[in-house]
């Protein structure tokens, strides 16, 4: 049954069923939402919410809850990832699993509360010291806030990693039609984590190495599961691109823009085609560098960012294909018009179609 | 017989610190060696071993899981505090000690300290200062004594540059909520023997459930304080003990109390005797829509609708939006709602956009609607260029003062703030303009509303209010045909 | 009847010194021996131990001290380890 819903709210409807059972959370547009449905779902269920003091707290609230195998998470912005990297770092150091979801509003500092895909470096590379990553849900609709998230504690507590919704302002400020899980599913004990018992008496959560190449042996294990990772759960959506000379290449919001304006140009005549990642690490790059060998002759990134995402794009195709870079900044969400006409200033092809 | 001997608590060699070991890593004569065997002691006393959790800070004591034989979990730098908030809201029966020293909990970690305390988690904290940052080699602490070298403030600090040593226990004490505060010193037998009974006492009132516990313990750094280890316990004695006196502040465990941090249920497992949590048939019921969607209201065929609701903040903006969204998905189709949001919602213009498809929606941004729903003045100013050729204004006429300058589209006046003051609730002028564009358009059908009104509007109370409001919309717009505008006229 | 002591592991401790300051009946002191660590270490050399416990206390270490109270000891033997 269908439910309208914004995006903020259907992560916290995909959370329980998927298992959370603690939310630690602070306030911040245009995250705030899902704060305030967990506040109001999490204890009528028999689960529980807590304001913390700042994000600094929350984190820090999560580590604590995840080492003592719970299924935690929390919902933020930019200013406030930014103070959680150091406790994103320790989550991935110590291998916890846990849920942070980004709802990307504008910056550096405290910018503004409009969308903006500029935390994208900051989430998708790990964000706070040393070698790790965050697995990177990137939603695109409510229905997808509510599924990403259902999943996602399956997948952070399988490979004890942090997996992120790399959602934006107006992925979570929309409201749209939601069908929820039908399964609700739970945490196990894990073998690693503190409950208080005999049994886990023996259980450390740390993540200090004191020597070198004990040092080097864990970065090197958390490596070889990041690898693993993407060799498993790389997701992206495609959409025309069978025969796709022009590709759009747009996650969240952005790519809602850019599957409008890659129909309205095929509509035209151009042989127009998206590729949506799922996941933005793993990025879905053997993926586009095949279609760059392939068909493809232009990549229209389109992005609200100075090109972070564009960088990878260009990383994976090298010079298989052209990438242009379709950026917007400050908060400003293109219309399918913009789009379409920035992409016929930049992409040769396009130019004749004036 | 073993009179004094060293605790169960303690591993029976530190293997994580190296195979066989020992000894601990502390420098001779330090006081982190004594309050853990005081702690340990203790945890053996209250054979609270296998519940106990120990959150390790960073600092000279980062290594507190090479010693202690029960969980353990290592912390951000000041940050035990809110990871132990994390613990205990998990899990209400582990035994949860949050070991920290100064610049941890007086530093870096005020914040998560200060916060813990308020809320009462029933943790226990123990403080360790010994006035100076020991593990990165003796710089200036938050608790340095005015005048005191470190390396980091080498002339002694400096009241009118770097502030004054922090009272922990003084600042704790000024928070209601904490059960025990008490300030003790590790300088000689008997003030270690009165540090061993607030170790317990701290301890027992956690395992009693009383909630926050808070010890700081005067402790010495001989090596950083360039000092012999009984010189330093000297100067605790004649000197730090004059700025940090040893007392109790607060000893209020009483009877039990409900201590925070008491979650309703374990992680992940039911619990069957709080009777709160829900399990999967109660979640989804919790979390289900009872909003139907009968079979005769479904649409099939529509263009595309791409409608912007905008006005002052109050008007019902949003939630006219809503329910238009509402009507299409119990129409079967596709829908987006997208707000204008934050500080401009709180007293100012608001807007919504909508899109109503039979497809699946691309972008939701409304930029060129097909209707502009203007509640008042400034939205027409604003939008009506935006429209569509072709497209439909409804205005609010009781106060949009003028009619619409293009004459490529429709305009409909409606006297929607008018009609719904009659009824008697103005609050309600959202719903006759929705309804009026309904009736123009043909979508959604009255019976689509109707139907449809019960589950949108937050306020129930006013359901007969706003069904009123669609028939008298309904009835308004019967009477009152559209009139098409010149240029659709001359064409 | 049994004797009082306090046994200190030679190579566990750290030669601060505190036990010996801290004892109230001067039961104990420092050697001129090195042990293992690099540390002259404790000794305990008199029988008027009370078994009192502050010097387990003082003691940094978590297992340097040991206290005995009230424990059969050969006759003629120092004990506490100060062999």
């Amino acid at each position: 049954m269908r439910q309208l819903m914004k995006g903020n709210e259907a992560v916290v409807y995909g959370a329980l069923l998927g298992g959370a059972t603690h939310f630690f959370g602070y306030p911040i547009t245009p995250a705030s939402e899902i704060a305030h449905a967990a506040a109001e779902l999490f204890p009528a269920s028999g689960r529980h919410f807590l304001q913390a003091e700042s994000e600094v707290a929350a984190v820090n609230m999560i580590y604590g809850a995840a080492g003592a195998g719970a299924r935690a998470m929390t919902a933020s912005s930019g200013p406030g990832i930014s103070l959680m990297a150091e406790g994103i770092s320790y989550i991935a150091g110590a291998e916890l699993p846990c849920v942070i979801v980004d709802v990307q509003r504008a910056g550096p500092g405290l910018g503004n509360i409009w969308p903006e895909q500029s935390d994208y470096n900051a989430v998708v590379k790990g964000g706070g010291h040393g070698n790790y990553r965050n697995v990177v849900y990137a939603p695109n609709s409510a229905q997808e806030m509510c599924d990403l998230t259902y999943r996602a504690f399956n997948l952070a507590d399988l490979y004890r990693v942090t997996v992120f919704l790399l959602s934006d302002a107006y992925v979570g400020q929309m409201m749209e039609p939601v069908e929820l899980p039908e399964r609700a599913i739970h945490g196990e004990r894990k073998p690693w984590a503190l409950y208080g018992d005999a049994q886990s008496r023996g259980n450390l959560i740390s993540s200090i190495h004191m020597s070198t190449a004990e040092q080097g042996d864990h970065n090197w294990h958390l490596r070889a599961k990041y690898d693993q990772i993407a060799s498993e759960y790389t997701d992206w959506q495609e959409v025309d691109v069978e025969d796709a000379e022009l590709l759009f290449v747009a996650y969240g919001i952005s790519a809602r823009v850019a599957i409008s304006a890659a129909q309205r140009l095929r509509r035209t005549g151009v042989r127009a085609g998206l590729l949506r990642p799922r996941t933005l690490f793993p990025f879905p790059r053997a993926r586009l560098a095949e279609l760059a060998r392939g068909t493809v002759r232009d990549i229209a990134v389109v992005e609200l960012s100075d090109g972070m995402m564009a960088d990878d794009v260009q990383l994976a195709v090298l010079d298989s294909a052209t990438v242009h870079r379709l950026n917007w900044l400050g908060g400003e969400v293109p219309t399918t018009d913009l789009v379409v006409d920035r992409a016929r200033e930049l992409i040769p092809m396009l130019t004749t179609l004036r | 017989m073993v009179k004094h001997a060293k605790p169960g608590s303690f591993y029976d060699t530190f293997e994580r610190k190296g195979a066989g070991q020992r000894t601990t890593h502390y420098c001779p004569g330090c006081g982190h060696g004594t309050v853990h065997k005081l702690i340990a002691e203790a945890i053996d006393e209250f054979g609270v071993q296998d519940r106990t959790i120990f959150c390790s800070p960073v600092g000279c004591s980062v290594f507190g899981y090479y010693y202690f034989d029960t969980g353990n979990i290592q912390c951000a730098h000041g940050r035990a505090p809110a990871v132990a908030t994390g613990l205990r809201r998990v899990n209400p029966e582990s035994i949860i000690i949050s070991y920290q020293g100064d610049g941890d909990l007086a530093g870096i970690g005020t914040a998560e300290i200060i916060h813990a305390a308020n809320r009462g988690e029933n943790i226990t904290v123990f403080f360790v200062n010994n006035a100076i940052y020991g593990m990165t080699g003796g710089q200036m602490a938050p608790t340095t004594l005015i005048g005191q070298q470190t390396t980091t403030t080498p002339g002694g600090r400096c009241e009118a540059r770097d502030g004054s040593p922090i009272g922990m226990a003084e600042l704790i004490d000024a928070l209601s909520t904490p059960v025990f505060v008490e300030r003790v010193s590790l300088a000689d037998g008997k003030r270690t023997m009165k540090t061993r009974a607030a170790v317990r006492k701290a301890l027992r009132n956690q395992i009693e459930k009383k909630g926050f516990s808070f010890v700081e313990i005067l402790s010495p750094c001989p090596v950083n304080w360039k000092m012999s280890p009984s010189e330093a316990r000297r100067w605790i004695v004649d000197t730090l003990e004059h700025a940090y006196p040893v007392r109790n502040f607060r000893d209020g465990a009483g009877e039990p109390r409900a201590a925070a941090g008491e979650p309703r249920a374990a992680a992940g497992a039911a619990d069957a005797a709080s009777g709160l949590w829900l399990d999967d048939e109660d979640l989804h019921s919790l979390l289900s829509s009872r909003h139907d969607f009968p079979d005769d209201l479904r649409v099939h065929d529509i263009a595309e609708q791409r409608v912007k609701i905008a006005g002052f903040g109050g008007q019902g903006v949003l939630s006219a939006g809503v329910l238009l969204a509402n009507c299409a998905i119990t129409s079967g189709l596709h829908a987006t709602w997208l707000p204008s949001y934050g500080p401009e919602m709180r007293g100012g213009t608001a807007n919504a956009s909508v899109i109503v498809s039979v497809d699946e929606i691309g972008s939701p941004l409304v930029d060129d609607p097909t209707t502009l729903l203007a509640m008042n003045g400034p939205s027409l100013d604003a939008f009506e260029r935006s429209v569509v050729p072709g497209g439909l204004i409804i205005a609010n006429s009781s106060i949009v003062p003028r009619e619409a300058e293009r004459d490529d589209l429709r305009f409909y006046p409606v006297p929607a703030s008018d009609i719904a003051q009659e009824l008697g609730f103005l609050g309600a002028a959202n719903v006759v303009m929705l309804t009026a564009y309904a009736a123009l358009e043909g979508f959604p059908s009255p019976e689509t509303i109707r139907h449809v009104i019960p589950h949108s509007l937050k306020r129930k109370r006013l359901e007969k209010l706003n069904l009123r409001m669609v028939d008298a919309a309904l009835d308004y717009v019967a009477k009152n045909p559209i009139r098409l505008p010149a240029g659709q006229a001359r064409r | 009847m049994g004797t009082n002591y306090a046994h200190v592991e030679a190579d566990l401790c750290k030669g601060c010194r505190l036990c010996v300051e801290t004892c109230p009946h001067d039961c104990l002191e420092m050697g001129n021996e090195i042990n293992t660590l690099g540390y002259q270490y404790a000794r305990f050399v008199k029988h008027t131990c009370t078994a009192c416990g502050l010097c387990y206390y003082a003691c940094p270490e978590p297992e340097a001290i040991t206290v005995y109270r009230d424990e059969p000891v050969a006759e003629g033997a120092v004990p506490g380890g100060a062999e």
